[in-house]
């Protein structure tokens, strides 16, 4: 028995492609239907990063683009949890990329006018790669929330973006993490291109108060899930194949 | 009766206009965080194979090209053998296989340094045509895009079983790159339009 194709995508569960709401979807989603395909080996296989390409600050928001003494501003909270897959099973070596805005709002980018000022010691990307057990965590500041032309007055509640990589180029995933409490996030219209309320859910990281380091960071926990892979019991395959 | 628990996969989001922010920092000026951005060289002076570059640009439904697209492939050595994964065995240890370019703020034009992969045997044993996997993502799409480009004048094209599977065979083309110039394929990808190139959900 070994790892056969990935599971099809719950497209139901994503969000869908065409959300007039958030308004830059009407021009930029496809029209036509997507063509189901069962995956093949330039799906099952994909890219895999060792943990020796990581600098010591890549987890580390507070600390990578900081001045040599100094740190950024905002409220310090550390990111943990585990990368798994369908089958509930952690998913090790999967390189995970953050990036967000910074404790007022404001990101780091050329294309961005919000006029809340930029953190001289904050650049807003981090990366790492999970554990054998599909564990990872990062330390950061909480961003901030922030407006964005849609409607007149969309406010995007605080997030952090993730850039995921299982074992399978198929298993490509990216998607934002929000927190706990923010009576943002059911007023967003990136938030509803979702539309089961369990879907949005697990996106949404609770504060956890056994991680959080006295005096110094609180902790929010962010499981993420990766589509798993059958086992191959009963395949139709060509003899010698 | 007893109960089937499988997790669901985390729901997508789109990447956002900072995409560049923590997918290629280098590129939107975050300097000094990263020594160079990921998936940006895929080949070195001992990568086996023909040396191809590929280029596109995204174009909405209006026919405006995107400029803050972020577009990664994945593909086999020249051998038709994946880098990593492939229970064949080991790709060539001097090419990554896989790549990732931002569009050109200005022009929306992004650019891969390849090579020409090998064929790749669909499940029942079958060869496939030469292709290199496609994902795009982008402010406004809101789960990554699945493509594939194939070559022109490439005779396996024809019977290749995962394109002979696709109903509407006047489509098949938008999957096909164009040889703008020896060795330099343009593969424009429209999301939308009479053009709009097939996307899979695979």
């Amino acid at each position: 028995m070994s790892d056969g194709p990935l599971f099809h995508r719950d497209r139901t569960w994503h969000p869908k492609p065409l959300s007039p709401d958030y308004k830059t979807s009407v021009v930029r989603s496809p029209q036509k239907a997507l063509l189901s395909m069962n995956t093949t080996l330039s799906e099952e296989t994909g890219p895999v990063f060792a943990h020796d390409m990581l600098g010591e600050l890549d987890n580390d928001l507070i600390l990578n683009f900081a001045k040599p003494g100094e740190m950024a501003l905002g409220q310090r909270i550390i990111v943990h949890g585990r990368v798994l897959d369908e089958n509930g099973r952690g998913v090790p070596g999967a390189l995970l990329e953050f990036w967000q805005a910074n404790a007022g709002g404001r990101y780091r980018h050329a294309k961005e006018g919000y006029l809340a000022p930029l953190d001289p010691n904050f650049g807003g990307c981090g990366r790492t790669i999970t554990d054998a057990d599909g564990q990872y965590s990062f330390r950061t500041i909480k961003p901030g929330a922030y407006p964005w032309p849609n409607g007149v007055n969309d406010w995007r509640p605080a997030h952090i973006h993730f850039s995921v990589f299982g074992r399978s180029f198929g298993q490509r995933l990216i998607t934002q993490m929000y927190f706990e409490g923010d009576p943002l996030i059911p007023l967003c219209p990136i938030v509803r291109t979702i539309s089961d309320p369990e879907a949005v859910a697990q996106l949404i990281a609770p504060l956890d108060m056994n991680n959080t380091v006295p005096m110094d960071a609180r902790a929010y926990t962010f499981d993420i899930v990766l589509r798993g892979r059958r086992s191959t019991m009963f395949e139709n395959r060509m003899e010698g194949n | 009766m007893q109960k089937l628990t499988p997790l669901k996969e985390s729901p997508s989001q789109t990447a956002g206009p900072y995409v560049h922010i923590g997918c290629v920092p280098n590129f939107c000026g975050i300097t000094g965080v990263y020594d160079q951005d990921l998936g940006s060289t895929m080949v070195n002076d001992q990568t086996k194979g023909e040396r191809i570059t590929v280029t596109g640009t995204v174009f909405d439904g209006t026919g405006t090209p995107l400029k803050d697209a972020l577009v990664e492939i994945w593909q086999a050595d020249t051998d038709g053998i994946y880098k990593t994964g492939d229970p064949r065995g080991a790709g060539d240890p001097n090419f990554t296989g896989w790549g990732r370019a931002a569009g050109d703020y200005d022009t929306g034009i992004w650019t891969f340094e390849t090579i020409k992969p090998g064929a790749v045997p669909f499940p029942d044993g079958r060869m496939m045509a030469p292709h290199i996997a496609f994902w795009i993502v982008a402010r406004g799409i809101n789960i990554g895009l699945q493509t594939r480009i194939y070559f022109p004048n490439d005779p396996m094209v024809a019977n290749d079983p995962w394109l002979t599977r696709i109903e509407h065979q006047n489509r098949v083309q938008t999957l096909i790159a164009k040889e703008a110039s020896p060795a330099t394929f343009q593969f424009d990808i429209h999301l939308q339009g009479p053009d709009e190139t097939i996307f899979f959900d695979v």
